[in-house]
């Protein structure tokens, strides 16, 4: 408990200790504490910001397939309305070309039976020259009663 | 310690005395050409150990995500910041004054610390080991080694005279010499010729209270806290049954105990020094 020099020491120690302080310690720390705090300052801002943007995302895309749904309805109506048409178009052609089939079905069937009858009536002459012929068992000039035959053959027409 | 036993008295005044440049222990009460080799070389010690730590930390001290010692630097670091913003108001003079508050806060404690070695350890490597291998012999001179700055008086009070020294500093850097010299006059009563040597007087008493309690509270606290481990190795210096169970369980309280103590001190002693830097910037 005596007072010495050892005091004057300390007090020398003292100020080389504050200023080593000052001048090699502090500030490196003060400055890492500082930039650390901006950073947290900027992330935090920069999530603040990724929230708004998020809501902002999902409203669009919200509004994109409100905007999508509804044209794939526009889409289905006219594909549908487009397909009515085209089988209503294609039943019409269908029936047209049926039409015309039984038609021209018809005109040959009837060319047909007219032929047939053609030859029927022929080969009828003919059975009744020679039906005629054998009945009469006498000659008949085939070419003298040609007339005759005509007249014969127009009346079954 | 070396020779015969010494008894109680003995061994409690032994590691009391400072080791000093003449292998003596010092006679007066004052003696400026005494220096004490023990306090300046643990004092000394454990400054530069301090700054060094800190500078090394300060090197490496990255932005991103700290370590655990960053983070318990930045800790104290903003503490002691938070505690210079409220109490000195000059972010110039904030510039070396936290700082020093920073490295007083940890030297201290550092120094404080040193009461918690168990009181005999030093004092035996010292004298039995060193000082022998050194070629001196303890029984004659140099046989003493105090380990606790702090409770050496010429380290706390030196410490707060510099706190004294800086509040003269600073009071003329913010008031000017003239400035400070009419409120040494003037304050806290009045400008009126009659108040002037009552001022003056109330001044010197101010500045000479605060530095000195400011020191003393300190070395007080240590220096009883030093005295009883000593008093307490003393009842394990028995050797008996009774001396070494109250020695193990008086000494792990009073340890324990001093953890709270040495930190408070140190804490209250920086936060004085803030405090009577902060008065220094204000006028009355």
């Amino acid at each position: 408990m005596n007072l010495n020099a050892t005091l004057i020491a300390q007090i020398v120690v003292f100020f080389i200790l504050g200023w080593f302080t000052m001048k090699f310690v502090w500030p490196p720390i003060m400055k890492a504490l500082d930039e650390r705090a901006a950073k947290i300052a900027d992330g935090l801002a920069a999530a603040d910001k990724a929230k708004a943007d998020l809501a902002l995302a999902e409203k669009k895309a919200v509004e994109e397939m409100r905007k999508a749904r509804e044209s794939a309805g526009d889409v289905r109506a006219t594909a549908e309305k487009q397909g009515a048409k085209v089988l209503e178009d294609a039943r019409a052609e269908a029936n047209r070309i049926i039409a015309q089939a039984r038609e021209a079905a018809e005109g040959e069937a009837a060319a047909a039976a007219q032929r047939a009858k053609q030859d029927l009536r022929e080969q009828v002459a003919l059975l009744a020259v020679a039906g005629a012929e054998q009945i009469l068992r006498r000659e008949i000039d085939a070419k003298a009663h040609a007339d005759l035959l005509a007249n014969l053959k127009q009346e079954l027409q | 310690m070396a020779g015969n036993a010494p008894t109680a008295s003995e061994y409690v005044v032994h590691h009391l005395t400072n080791l000093t440049l003449t292998g003596k222990a010092q006679q007066d009460v004052v003696d400026w050409s005494v220096i004490n080799i023990d306090s300046v070389f643990w004092g000394f010690g454990l400054g530069i150990l301090t700054v060094v730590v800190l500078w090394r930390l300060a090197q490496r001290a990255t932005s991103g995500v700290p370590g655990r010692f960053q983070g318990f630097v930045e800790l104290m670091v903003e503490m002691v910041n938070d505690q210079a913003k409220s109490i000195v108001h000059s972010a110039e003079s904030r510039k070396f004054v936290a700082p020093l508050a920073l490295t007083v806060f940890i030297w201290v404690f550092l120094m404080n610390f040193m009461d918690l070695i168990p009181v005999d350890l030093f004092p035996m490597i010292w004298e039995n080991g060193l000082l022998p291998a050194l070629g001196g012999d303890p029984a004659v001179a140099y046989g003493y080694m105090r380990i606790v700055p702090t409770a050496d008086i010429n380290v706390p009070l030196g410490m707060s005279i510099s706190v004294l020294l800086l509040c003269f500093y600073y009071s003329i850097k913010i008031k000017g010499f003239g400035g400070w010299i009419h409120e040494l006059f003037t304050a806290p009563f009045g400008n009126h010729p009659v108040l002037w040597p009552i001022n003056f007087i109330m001044q010197m008493i101010e500045y000479l209270a605060k530095t000195v309690s400011h020191g003393l509270r300190l070395f007080g606290n240590l220096f009883a806290g030093e005295l009883l481990f000593v008093l307490i190795a003393l009842l394990g210096g028995t050797a008996t049954v009774m001396g070494f169970i109250g020695h193990l369980i008086a000494g792990s309280i009073w340890a324990i105990f001093h953890i709270l103590i040495i930190v408070l001190q140190a804490f209250i002693f920086m936060m004085l020094t803030l405090v009577y830097v902060g008065q220094a910037h204000e006028s009355h």
